[in-house]
């Protein structure tokens, strides 16, 4: 329950902000983004009133009242900066108890400073609303008295030829949510009856409300044409209904039950949220990729069984390609759902803009190509932070101030583009500003103070400089300001975008901008791989790093004095790592032209691997080494193959670094 | 009910108290206290990763699972001794780490009670009994019981870590 109520409330709010930001931006606000925030914030409030969370419902009853004046009264002098950031400091409020809920501690903010904000601001609306305003809404009650015409039409006069009903319900004692139970009451009288007034009142609301009721019953009074049987069969339905009395009052009769305010309103059911049912696909999803990842091993256990090996079975192996066939099939499949558009977190970063913007006082529009590509669900839950900390750090350090802008030539008006596009078995999202870029200068006085670098005239190149800046503590920013400037967000994004095996590069021109690019495997789950074998070691290589293998001849090797072999491959040269010189592997082949060169590829550099022989190829599902092993350079991971041996994942990116 | 369940658990927990799984080194015996054993295995084809120290052999698949396993003789540092058939790797999990120690063969479940365990000697405490936790006395004979913990989690791992 409490699950549901967090995922439901989270979605709801970014829903929220996102309306909020839009109306911002295009200064007004629409009909549909009032009802919009109404009713997410009247669900909102519903449902934290349920859970007991009076601090979030309280607040989102005042932000109710708000948008009810708005979508009523329809303001024309609204300040819609004033007010986007006064609901966003509350669905930060929100947000804020939200998270201590999540981490089980008891939601205690208190939401009276923003509720008075709020009502103040309310106020001031109504101030500049006109007269008739004033009049009909000066207090919070008639606010809600008014609201009842939108769900039960209040028809006094037709009520003559109905009978005026009064009603009592006890409910059974210790049945638990007294109120509740009559609201569910009131509800299923909505279609049959008019003008339902009850007593105690605020029987969601108020907390009192419940124990009036098992005291002194629910009582109600209503309308209806229907007869006392059919009223009382009705009621009679209630479940844990202890006693009903039922009786027909006189219609001119003094009503005792307080008149002034109706019936909350009946409509909270049509909010019920798509989105609430995902979180139990998901974990199917995850089941799912777990099942298939088995079936996988199991398939390719059997079609390379060593039993089979030097054996001609032609229609064994017909049918087992038709096999494999249908597992690829269906793996396609099963990684399909697993995929997820970035959509929900790139919208995230809107808010972070317009909020930096404020704070800075930068006029910075975002935008974003390219949302709808597609990433695997492990990937979305690791760029979130990254991407945040690029587009702070691009929005502090990137932009220039609106003077700054203009004194260069540029527009006042900055510009981040955030993209995301499929390139092969990659996903690259850029993050490109058009600001003052990097200053390489300073950065290499930096790395030279931290010893990073010992000679600062020698040849480094702009994209080596560059990259410096995602080591921890490096920050050339000599202030700290709330955003940035302590060095550690960069390592934060290098750190886990490396978590989920790809790569960070930064591009620069002076004066120009800064891009950002990441690339990320599109899952991480199953690659396909080249087997080579080493002695009786057997590695795999993914095979999107390799370019080419071919025997190398004697004469191509070039030795040059310390013992680092290369080797000249039309025209160019490239660097030679032995593996069984790298991982020590004794008993291989080390006489060149016996055994297999592997040109491979990563970040545009470039090596050949010299193994024994390549064993074929095969798709095959990454594990992670044990933990207590932590990290071996080289080695990226490892993974079964059919037969049940293990085979190592080299880590190409870390070879290629190496030399 | 609960109380019967409560009470089956108590037997379970003190079914695994003061026993201790032992195993040979060479003319030693050993033993690791029975609640850190998961399995025993014979040995197995074990694939070898590169940097790593030589008493780590590598990682082997425990049905489906990667595990490293230890050769414990090179970690006490033993003469290395050829694997046979009598070769076992006994599978224990420490702090959710599992790893396979690899030992000449694995003997007996024994009850040894705590007052017949004595402290290690004190002669050479800070060189090779720092993985022994204590001396239990079966019969004539002495076992050696190792303290798992300090055995996958020292100093040498730690440098291990730091290095990389």
């Amino acid at each position: 329950m409490l699950e549901m109520y967090k995922f439901e409330t989270n979605q709801l709010l970014e829903q929220m902000e996102q309306v909020v930001i839009n109306s911002e931006k295009s200064n007004c606000c629409s009909q549909e983004a009032i009802n919009e925030i109404f009713r997410i914030m009247h669900t909102i409030k519903g449902s934290s009133a349920m859970m007991l969370f009076n601090g979030i419902s309280t607040l989102a009853h005042s932000i109710e009242d708000l948008f009810f004046y708005l979508r009523e009264y329809k303001p024309e002098n609204v300040d819609y900066m004033k007010l986007s950031d006064l609901v966003l400091s509350c669905t930060d409020f929100i947000k804020e108890e939200l998270s201590k809920i999540e981490r089980g501690v008891e939601p205690d903010g208190n939401p009276d400073e923003s509720v008075n904000i709020i009502k103040a601001y309310l106020t001031e609306l109504k101030g500049d609303g006109g007269g008739n305003a004033i009049q009909e809404n000066t207090d919070e009650k008639k606010d809600e008295g008014k609201k009842q015409k939108y769900f039960i039409t209040r028809s006094l006069s037709d009520n003559s030829e109905k009978t005026l009903y009064k009603a009592v319900i006890y409910f059974e004692e210790g049945c638990e949510m007294e109120n509740i139970r009559a609201f569910t009451v009131m509800h299923s009288l909505k279609n049959i009856a008019q003008d339902i007034m009850c007593e105690p009142e605020d029987v969601i609301e108020n907390e009192e409300s419940t124990r009036f009721i098992r005291e002194n019953g629910f009582k109600m009074q209503f309308y209806s044409d229907k007869t006392y049987e059919e009223i009382e069969n009705i009621l009679n339905e209630t479940i844990f209904l202890k006693k009903l009395e039922l009786e027909v009052v006189d219609n001119n009769d003094t009503a005792n039950v307080n008149k002034k305010k109706p019936v909350i309103d009946l409509e909270s059911d049509r909010s019920i949220t798509p989105e609430a049912v995902r979180t139990e696909k998901e974990k199917e999803k995850e089941q799912a990729n777990k099942t298939l990842l088995h079936n996988f091993i199991s398939e390719a256990m059997v079609t390379s069984n060593p039993d089979l090996k030097g054996l001609s079975l032609d229609n064994f192996n017909k049918a087992a390609s038709q096999l494999k066939k249908i597992t690829g099939e269906l793996q396609d499949i099963v990684m399909s759902i697993r995929m997820v558009p970035l959509s929900a977190t790139f919208q995230k970063m809107h808010r972070i803009v317009r909020d930096m913007c404020k704070k800075l006082d930068k006029d910075v529009e975002l935008e974003i190509l390219g949302e709808t590509t597609e990433v695997d669900k492990n990937i979305i839950e690791n760029i979130s932070d990254p991407l945040m900390h690029l587009i702070r750090n691009s929005l502090d350090h990137g932009i220039e101030t609106k003077e700054e802008r203009i004194k260069n030539g540029k527009s006042q008006k900055g510009k981040i583009t955030l993209e995301a596009r499929n390139e092969g078995g990659e996903v690259i999202i850029i993050v490109k500003d058009d600001g003052r870029g990097l200053n390489k200068e300073k950065i290499l006085q930096k790395a030279l103070d931290h010893g990073l670098i010992q000679d600062i005239n020698r040849e480094i190149p702009d994209r080596e400089i560059f990259s410096m800046i995602f080591l921890p503590g490096f920050s050339t920013k000599e202030n700290v300001t709330e955003f940035s400037g302590r060095g550690v967000g960069m390592d934060v994004v290098s750190n886990n975008i490396e978590k989920i095996g790809g790569v960070v590069n930064v591009d620069s021109i002076a004066g120009e901008g800064t891009t950002m690019t990441i690339r990320i495997p599109l899952t991480l789950a199953i690659i396909d791989g080249m087997n080579i074998r080493v002695s009786n070691s057997t590695y795999t290589i993914p095979i999107t790093s390799i370019k080419e293998s071919f025997r190398a001849k004697e004469e191509d090797l070039i030795t040059d004095p310390d013992g680092n072999e290369m080797i000249m491959v039309r025209g160019d040269c490239y660097p030679i790592i032995r593996i069984h010189k790298l991982f020590n592997i004794k008993d291989s082949i080390t006489n060149i032209s016996e055994g297999i060169t592997i040109m491979v590829e990563s970040e545009m550099n470039t090596v050949c691997l010299f193994a024994d022989e390549l064993l074929g190829e095969q798709q095959v599902v990454v594990k992670a080494l044990p933990q207590y092993i932590k990290k071996v350079k080289g080695i990226a991971g490892c993974t079964l193959l059919g037969e049940g041996t293990i085979s190592l994942i080299l880590d190409i990116a870390a070879l290629v670094k190496m030399k | 009910m609960a109380e019967l369940l409560d009470e089956v658990e108590l037997v379970g927990e003190d079914s695994q108290k003061d026993k201790f799984l032992t195993f040979s080194l060479g003319k030693e015996f050993y033993g690791v206290e029975i609640r850190h054993v998961m399995e025993i295995i014979g040995i197995q084809p074990i694939t070898e990763v590169p940097e790593l120290p030589p008493y780590i052999k590598g990682i082997i698949n425990l049905r489906g699972k990667i595990i490293p396993v230890m050769d414990v003789r090179l970690r006490f540092r033993k003469e290395p001794h050829e694997y046979n058939d009598r070769t076992c790797i006994i599978v224990i999990d420490v702090k959710d780490i599992s790893i396979g120690l690899i030992v000449d063969a694995v003997s007996d479940v024994l009850d040894i009670s705590s007052q017949d365990i004595v402290p290690p000697p004190e002669i050479n405490a800070n060189n090779n009994n720092k993985y022994i936790k204590g001396i239990g006395k079966v019969g004539s004979g002495v076992k050696l019981l190792l303290d798992c913990e300090k055995l996958i989690n020292d100093e040498d791992a730690q440098t291990l870590i730091n290095i990389q």
